[in-house]
């Protein structure tokens, strides 16, 4: 039941891009098109999810035994874009055409920082290792109904009549803004 | 190489947040009040110049093929050495600030100029353009900052304008995202009456 | 071979820096924690003349720890400063450090550390609202700590009753955790 908690909470109550403010740059940047949305989505909850069983069991076995907490953003920054290299090498072998597809934005998964963000989430909230697993699939599952619903939105907008000035990111924010406000209407379900 | 444009690049040409459209979750993540958008800027500009700085020391003894990890540790360094220090002496800044700190290591902008500027040019000249660059992140957040504060809490710097509540929106998450959205509008105004 | 090597020294050289930063800094930071600690006790539990951040009982109670600072005035016991959390807040996780006196009545409460809502949540700390007003010289025997709405004596926040719930919730922990050591002493 817990379990079923924190995911609702990670994709609704604290969505990680409209509320925790995280993962806002491919949140603009690779919104553009749906395919492209979902692509990164995957890539992301990928990564995300590895990273942070990954990162806990360095925190909880090494870190902190050792006494050495001060190292944790760079041992967990340096297993982010390890883990994003190996994406990269798995997918070129295994599906080019995604590789293709996804481009320059595989790499800038390394500077997501929803990615770093859940991880070190999930080590200050003091999960166990089933629940940062279930953490970082809820928040991954949580930046990919934000990014495919506005990518979604943003190919209507491309279609519609906006003011010089607001077109393009300006307009993007706004949307943005009031989706974050829709999203409050979640709040106090759990 | 004109220092003086390499310095002021980072304030209006090509600023971080509102032209470049880089480091924006920090953008909106912590500008609840001037002060906290002052504070990561600061805090900010401390690695983007140290970081840099040591880049551009270094450039020519690092490999291209780890360049990049090799400067993600570098730049992690920074950002921890300003975690310690924050946490030490200015605490409740620290806990405003948040996750945030941490953050700066993925901050594209830091990441950005030490890739695209200080592996290929002299020392000198990427310290100043962290310090534009980083100067000018700090006066964007601090401006956001201070129009979320005053619209929101109804206060500047945390000091009190008015009694009582005000449009508590622009504190809270949405009220982060149409406060950017519109000042975009204004910088675009803006660019269009100086070109 | 050389790019692992170079890799390697890099982050050797990043270590040791943030070795020495680490050590230098361990002390003020220890510092800068032990006075927002102290702070906090000097508001609910005011006129001690001892270090009741040195005089700590532990208690492990629904999963996490609470914290028992004795507060003296020469050799009487001025009350105990409980630091006391609750999970079901609006936004999550915040702290409170309750002030009982020793016959188990509330001396005064401050808010340690919250993420509640601005305008809304963030009314129980003390210069926001007279919320936690209510609760001075209450004792949690006679005095039912939850609001109103579930049966309690508890007036809550206006449009912010899972925050005045969770405070609540606090604060009975608290006591469960004072009562707890009083049973162990």
């Amino acid at each position: 039941m817990e379990y079923i908690l924190i995911i609702i909470s990670a994709v609704f109550v604290s969505n990680i891009v409209l509320n925790q403010f995280l993962g806002i740059c491919p949140f603009i940047g690779v919104s553009s098109k749906v395919e492209t949305a979902i692509g990164m989505t995957g890539a992301v909850t990928f990564v995300m999810v590895i990273a942070t069983l990954v990162t806990y069991l360095i925190y909880h076995s090494v870190l902190v035994p050792l006494d050495i907490v001060y190292m944790r953003t760079i041992t967990f920054i340096l297993v982010i874009a390890s883990l994003v290299q190996l994406v990269e090498i798995i997918l070129k072998k295994i599906s080019p055409p995604l590789y293709q597809a996804l481009g320059i934005f595989l790499p800038l998964i390394t500077t997501n920082c929803a990615v770093l963000g859940v991880a070190v989430l999930a080590v200050q909230k003091d999960f166990g290792l089933l629940e940062s697993t279930v953490y970082a699939i809820g928040n991954a599952i949580g930046f990919g109904l934000a990014l495919i619903t506005f990518s979604g939105i943003r190919e209507q907008l491309d279609l519609l009549n906006v003011p010089k000035r607001m077109k393009g990111v300006p307009i993007a924010f706004i949307v943005a803004g009031l989706m974050a406000l829709a999203f409050m209407g979640f709040t106090g379900i759990v | 190489m004109n220092q003086w444009k390499n310095f002021s690049k980072g304030f209006i040409k090509e600023n971080a947040v509102f032209v470049l459209f880089l480091g924006l979750c920090p953008t909106l993540g912590v500008t609840t009040s001037a002060t906290n958008g002052l504070g990561m800027g600061l805090a900010t500009t401390f690695v983007l110049v140290m970081s840099n700085l040591v880049v551009s020391l270094v450039k020519n003894l690092i490999p291209d093929k780890v360049r990049i990890p090799a400067f993600i540790v570098i730049i992690a360094t920074f950002v921890t050495v300003v975690e310690l220090v924050m946490k030490g002496y200015v605490p409740a800044l620290f806990d405003a600030l948040g996750l945030f700190i941490p953050l700066i290591v993925v901050n594209c902008v830091v990441l950005g100029r030490a890739e695209a500027f200080a592996s290929k040019n002299t020392i000198w000249s990427s310290l100043v353009d962290g310090a534009g660059m980083g100067l000018g992140f700090t006066m964007a957040l601090t401006v956001l900052g201070a129009v979320r504060e005053l619209l929101g809490s109804g206060a500047f710097f945390g000091m009190k304008l008015i009694s009582g509540d005000a449009m508590l929106l622009f504190i809270l998450p949405p009220g982060a995202f149409l406060a950017l959205g519109y000042l975009l509008v204004l910088a675009n105004m803006i660019k269009e009456k100086t070109s | 071979m050389s790019m692992v090597a170079t890799l390697f020294v890099v982050t050797l050289v990043a270590a040791g820096l943030l070795g020495s930063v680490f050590a230098l800094t361990k002390e003020p930071i220890r510092l800068a924690e032990l006075k927002k600690k102290n702070e906090a006790i000097q508001v609910v539990v005011p006129g001690f003349d001892n270090v009741p951040s040195q005089e700590v009982e532990r208690i492990f109670m629904d999963g996490d720890s609470l914290y028992l600072y004795t507060a003296r005035l020469g050799d009487e016991v001025l009350g105990t400063a409980v630091e006391t959390f609750t999970n079901t807040g609006f936004s999550g996780e915040f702290k409170l450090m309750v002030g009982f006196a020793p016959d188990g009545s509330i001396i005064d409460i401050a808010v340690i550390k919250h993420s509640e809502t601005p305008g809304l949540g963030d009314k129980m700390e003390k210069g926001k609202s007279d919320f936690s007003v209510q609760f001075m010289g209450k004792h949690p025997n006679s005095f039912n700590l939850s609001v109103k709405k579930d049966r309690g004596d508890v007036d809550a926040i206006t449009a912010s009753t899972i925050t005045s719930r969770a405070y609540c919730d606090a604060v009975t922990r608290a006591y469960g955790a004072f009562m707890e050591s009083q049973k162990n002493n």
